[in-house]
């Protein structure tokens, strides 16, 4: 038999569902949120490109130190010149297999190297996950040309042209694309999260203009109405996400010509990934839901709560750029303090799982996050009633408690 | 027609005080409304009845004051058994009449099926039952708030606490209420609304609390409130003075040739043997028993009793 809170609550979420799906208005909330999945997806896609281009990647080059130094040297040339950071160079003496040693330098991890070039100015090879037409691959060809200026050997009538091959795995490209889909991940987690907390907010203020508040209040206890509230719209996002997500798979299955394999996978494969993210998604939007429920129960008119959503969402926006900001840093302070504050927690969980592979952490995550959704639930849960019918006992301030002592 | 009355008591009140900020809203009310009685609570706009509703049902806390609802001291712990109409009603415009009513249902217990199945039958008993598909933003107010009404009594409850039910109805939806009210009743069901008409409650009310300024000023049978008045005297006679006067008292009010006063201590008897024998000539002689009104007037004051004769006409006709 179900508790009577509990199945207070669930009839409360089930009329905010069924409202809510069985509207014409919820094709348009499919709609909404499809535009940063697409994006999300769009950028995964083209990931490859934009990270190379956006990042700067690690070239090694095998070379003997006074081979690499002209190289070296129009490299600085080439940064002072355009003002901004190109590819960063590391030198590594040849060994007696160059393939081998290509091998490992792009399977290594500290740096994570993107590509490798190798045979010198005479006969330049490039090795890597790269695009023959990106920057890193023109950046290289610029420095060569420059290095060989700066060297005493006689011009050629045909300068030997930069070799490029491509390869699909150097742990550059993978760092770099999983950040992406971190950031990826974090952004669309973020907006979904605000664009559905603002709808369980506008939903609370309809009941409070049509007088519904008070039945609910009457027959239930009013904990079961905050939570009821929340889990209708997770419910609500559920279908949403489910939608996106099959929209998504389609599309990509549809117009990408690798498929699903072809965007960057993360440390944790897919499967896990879009689960962990599922259950992050739902941890920051009870935390973020009941913060806004809370606060949206203290206001009188709608008029108030847009005046106390601007700051909220500003906050929310910090809380989002904190945890953006952790991103290829989570095992430095910044990135285990976006972990550790429950706000920022969920997103910052996101891009460890896009980054790191391990998920013990996330099973810690979880069940950290999972402390704070009860806690602000509860909290959330009695500002509610202390304020959206005007309940409880009058507030003191402590100088009003001393007065009437 | 009064109803048998238990001596159980189905709600009781016991110095009920609510703050909001400053202003006392309610101040020390106490109640004891008797199972199965019909209840009215009596008084003008702002008194204090739907903030003393509210705590007794659990809506809001009182600031301090205790209370029991069908014998529990948490009032959500009878919600199953009572349901209630709100002053300000609350529905949900797009959803289907049948739909909500199983809604309001569904809060306090009743499947949701089994509800649906009741909201559909009951609609038909009060002639919407063409309506039990239709949004309730198509409804009338009226029509509207008979479906919030369904819905309050749907599951069946033991207590119905009505805020000021009669509000916005016309004369024939009112008179429809009160047909309702009684048929609830009679089935042994607790009722419980406050009004500032006074005209419903002395239809249909055993037992009222007057309450005027936050306070209960007078809590009883309507009997007892009518019997701490004197019952009134109206004469007309023949002659316009004579040894008769000295049997009328001092404050007497005469109007348009009509005498009218308070029944002196001594009762009809000696009145009318002194009009007689002073030689009044009577024309008219009636002894009428004070209203719910003039109880109310002397109880909770004549500013009171102005702020509630501000009735809308409709609710005067009725």
């Amino acid at each position: 038999m179900m508790p009577e809170w509990i199945r207070a609550a669930y009839v409360i979420a089930r009329r905010d569902f069924v409202a809510t799906v069985f509207r014409r208005t919820f094709l348009l909330f499919l709609l909404g949120p499809l535009f940063p999945v697409l994006l999300g997806f769009g950028f995964g896609g083209m990931g490859a490109k934009l990270a190379e281009d956006t990042a700067r990647p690690t070239v090694a080059v095998i070379a003997a130190p006074a081979a690499f130094d002209p190289i070296r040297a129009a490299r600085d040339r080439l940064a002072e010149a355009s003002g901004a950071a190109p590819v960063a160079l590391i030198q590594v003496s040849p060994g007696p297999d160059i393939e081998a040693q290509r091998d490992r330098l792009l399977a290594q991890k500290t740096p994570p190297v993107i590509a490798v070039l190798s045979g010198g100015l005479e006969r330049p090879h490039l090795v890597g996950d790269i695009s023959p037409r990106g920057s890193t691959v023109g950046q290289l060809r610029h420095m060569l040309e420059d290095a060989r200026l700066g060297t005493a050997a006689p011009p050629r009538e045909t300068e030997p042209e930069l070799a490029v091959t491509v390869t699909r795995n150097s742990t550059g490209r993978l760092a770099s694309a999983q950040g992406f889909t971190a950031r990826a991940g974090q952004t669309i987690v973020f907006l979904l999260t605000i664009l559905l907390a603002g709808a369980v907010l506008s939903q609370l203020i309809e009941e409070k203009s049509n007088k519904a508040i008070e039945i609910l209040a009457a027959a239930v206890p009013v904990d079961a109405i905050f939570v009821g509230k929340l889990f209708a719209m997770l419910a609500i996002s559920v279908v949403g996400i489910v939608v996106w997500t099959i929209a998504a798979v389609i599309a990509i299955a549809t117009w990408s010509s690798g498929g699903l394999g072809a965007l960057p996978v993360p440390a944790v494969g897919w499967s896990a990934f879009i689960l962990l993210s599922v259950v992050y998604f739902a941890m920051a939007y009870l935390l973020i839901g009941a913060v806004f429920l809370a606060i949206g129960s203290q206001a009188g008119s709608v008029r108030e709560i847009q005046t106390l959503n601007m700051p909220v969402v500003l906050a929310q926006s910090m809380i989002y750029f904190f945890a953006a900001s952790a991103v290829g840093h989570l095992d430095e302070p910044r990135g285990i303090a976006a972990t550790i504050f429950p706000l920022s927690s969920p997103f910052a969980m996101i891009a460890r799982g896009a980054e790191q592979p391990a998920l013990w952490p996330h099973l810690l995550a979880i069940l950290w996050q999972g402390i704070w959704v009860a806690l602000i639930l509860r909290t959330g849960a009695r500002l509610f009633r202390r304020s959206v019918l005007k309940s409880g006992p009058a507030r003191r301030w402590p100088w009003q408690r001393k007065a009437t002592a | 027609m009064l109803h048998s009355v238990s001596t159980d008591l189905a709600l009781t009140a016991t110095d009920l005080v609510k703050d909001f900020g400053d202003k006392r809203a309610v101040d020390g009310v106490s109640l004891a409304v008797p199972t199965g009685a019909i209840y009215g609570i009596l008084g003008p706009n702002g008194a204090g009845k739907t903030t003393t509703l509210r705590m007794l049902l659990g809506i809001i806390d009182p600031s301090s004051g205790s209370s029991t609802l069908l014998g529990r001291t948490k009032p959500i712990e009878a919600a199953r058994d009572v349901g209630y109409l709100p002053e300000e009603r609350g529905l949900y415009p797009s959803m289907h009449c049948d739909d909500a009513i199983a809604f309001m249902g569904a809060l306090r217990g009743l499947p949701l099926k089994e509800g649906k199945r009741r909201a559909r039958l009951l609609l038909e008993e009060h002639g919407l039952g063409a309506w039990a598909s239709k949004p309730i933003r198509t409804l009338s107010k009226g029509m509207a708030q008979t479906v919030q009404l369904l819905g309050t009594i749907l599951h069946k409850p033991r207590l119905i606490v009505l805020d000021e039910p009669f509000s916005g109805l016309d004369a024939i939806n009112q008179g429809k209420l009160e047909a309702l009210i009684r048929r609830e009743a009679d089935a042994g069901t607790t009722v419980i609304f406050s009004t500032h008409v006074i005209a419903h409650a002395e239809r249909l009310c055993e037992r009222v609390a007057i309450i005027a300024e936050g306070k209960v000023a007078f809590e009883g049978l309507v009997d007892e409130a009518r019997n701490r008045l004197r019952p009134i005297v109206r004469l007309k006679t023949r002659a316009a003075d004579g040894p008769w006067r000295s049997a009328i008292p001092h404050d007497a009010r005469h109007d348009h040739g009509e005498w009218t006063f308070e029944l002196p201590p001594g009762g009809p008897e000696p009145l009318l043997r002194a009009l007689l024998d002073g030689g009044a000539g009577i024309e008219t002689l009636a002894i009428e028993r004070p209203g719910l009104h003039d109880a109310f007037v002397a109880i909770a004051g004549a500013a009171a009793a102005e702020a509630m004769g501000q009735a809308t006409p409709i609710e005067e006709a009725a």
